[in-house]
């Protein structure tokens, strides 16, 4: 029973909840606007890297495969740390929110480049010809023939993608973005208490369950003549 | 009647395809073939797999590009830098062996895509157009469905109505009904007998020898890239030349 009380006590304290909830509030909003940014962010990018990868344009490709491979390799927390304690040796002094947009987008792109990618190949080429031989011209064969299927193609391996990457929003809170666990963590520190990461644990969760419905419902919604 | 105003092309040829070479890294598919077919026409290409048909075919409207040769649709050079490609693609259809419907939309939206994209026609004018034509081969009521619910057949009469409804001046088939289960087979043939009486001018490869032999005014006898024979289907079929053609056709029809 004692232990039982001190486990209470320390992770489900609800007079530390109501203390620091306002606070912890604040990082909710902070992990929805970054997580937004780099999910849009990320995702468009890596949607037009893959575009453009279809020109087949040697001097474009080699780059961007470089980019890809690079992203996917690096621990997103040493891109972090490169951009935010490298960057202003060189002059460059962005906000660490900014910092961490910028490199959970770059990372995000990579992966999501390399899964378009796989989308736009998988499609026939019996569907470029077919698009083609009609007049459609290049860009209106792959936006309206070959991306869509590309599209529906990768969004499960995209949804687990996105899902794992935003959650490194939570690195933010070793470059000192003020986002759920950050909040948490300063909370943590001063009433010495674990309550305020149960409460961030608990918003994480219901920052990504809606996600995970939701791309759920995404590949519903791509599942089409009934197969 | 025609489906398509009557071209008045140079010479009375609506497609001429002069000495059309293509290589593929080492290997040269097409050595210099000639294919010349006037407005109105139902040719047929015949010849084993690999002597390429299907290459001369997309030849023709640049999917593959010739590496020599000189190619005219209508008097209009197709290989000059100044033509609009994509303007003249719309003016020359094609249909697929394995149809190359798009999965993800409907019958209505495969034949109007591109008459809304490339006509910019409006939706309500691409819908009628598009119903028009899927009357024409008989699938106007399976409008809404996806192609992953329709048989082969009815595939590939969507992918004929979705050429058609472009008003080309002609179209291009490669092996149209050689996907298909036999019992399938006739209507799609009915289909391109249909557009041949609407003086539809047509290249066909297919090895439906029984149809050439009722339906072509000309076929050409392609092997190992050239053509070793072409003439009215009542020669070829009853009078070949060639010991290699007559070779052919005793196989095709065991």
């Amino acid at each position: 029973m004692e232990t039982w009380n001190r486990f209470v006590f320390t992770f489900f304290n609800a007079d530390i909840a109501w203390r620091y909830w306002p606070t912890i509030l604040e990082g909710l909003w902070v992990t929805i606007a970054a997580g937004l940014l780099v999910v849009v962010t990320g995702v468009t990018c890596g949607m037009l890297l893959a575009s453009l990868r279809t020109l087949g344009i040697r001097a474009l490709n080699i780059p961007i495969i470089l980019f890809v491979d690079i992203f996917r390799a690096l621990p997103p927390l040493a891109i972090i740390l490169v951009i935010f304690f490298g960057l202003p040796n060189v002059g460059i002094v962005l906000p660490s929110l900014v910092v961490l947009w910028i490199s959970l987008g770059a990372v995000l792109a990579a992966f999501s480049e390399e899964v378009f990618w796989a989308g736009i190949t998988s499609v026939p080429p019996g569907q470029w010809m077919a698009s083609r031989s009609t007049g459609m011209t290049f860009g209106q064969t792959l936006f309206h023939v070959i991306l869509p299927q590309a599209v529906k193609l990768a969004i499960p391996p995209l949804t687990n993608r996105t899902i794992s990457i935003t959650k490194n929003l939570a690195l933010g809170s070793a470059i000192g973005v003020n986002e759920i666990l950050g909040q948490a963590n300063s909370a943590l520190s001063m009433s010495s208490n674990a309550t305020p990461l149960t409460m961030g644990a608990f918003l994480y969760v219901l920052v990504f369950a809606p996600l995970i419905l939701a791309s759920r419902m995404l590949e519903r919604r791509y599942q089409w003549g009934g197969h | 009647m025609l489906m398509s105003a009557t071209p008045a092309a140079s010479q009375g040829f609506l497609l001429e395809a002069l000495q059309i070479r293509k290589t593929f890294g080492q290997t040269e598919v097409l050595k210099g073939v000639d294919l010349q077919v006037k407005a109105g026409e139902l040719v047929f290409l015949i010849g084993p797999s690999g002597s390429g048909k299907s290459t001369l075919l997309r030849c023709c409207n640049r999917l593959e590009e010739p590496t020599g040769g000189t190619l005219k649709l209508d008097g209009t050079d197709l290989l000059a830098r100044s033509t609009d490609i994509n303007e003249m693609r719309r003016k020359i259809g094609m249909v697929f062996q394995s149809f190359n419907l798009y999965p993800h939309l409907t019958v209505m939206g495969n034949v109007t895509l591109a008459l809304r994209k490339v006509m910019k026609m409006t939706k309500a004018e691409a819908e009628a157009r598009a119903l028009e034509n899927l009357k024409l081969v008989g699938m106007a009521e399976k409008a809404s469905s996806y192609p992953s619910q329709l048989s082969g057949g009815q595939q590939q009469r969507v992918g004929i109505a979705r050429s058609l409804a472009l008003n080309p001046m002609m179209i291009l088939m490669d092996e149209p009904t050689s996907a298909l289960d036999p019992e399938l087979v006739d209507s799609v043939l009915e289909v391109i007998k249909s557009l041949r009486d609407r003086g539809m001018t047509m290249v066909i490869a297919s090895h439906e020898m029984n149809f050439a032999r009722n339906a072509a005014d000309r076929v050409v006898f392609l092997e190992n890239g050239l053509v070793v024979e072409s003439g009215t289907a009542e020669q070829i079929f009853t009078d070949a030349q060639h010991e290699r053609t007559r070779q052919f056709l005793r196989q095709v029809r065991h």
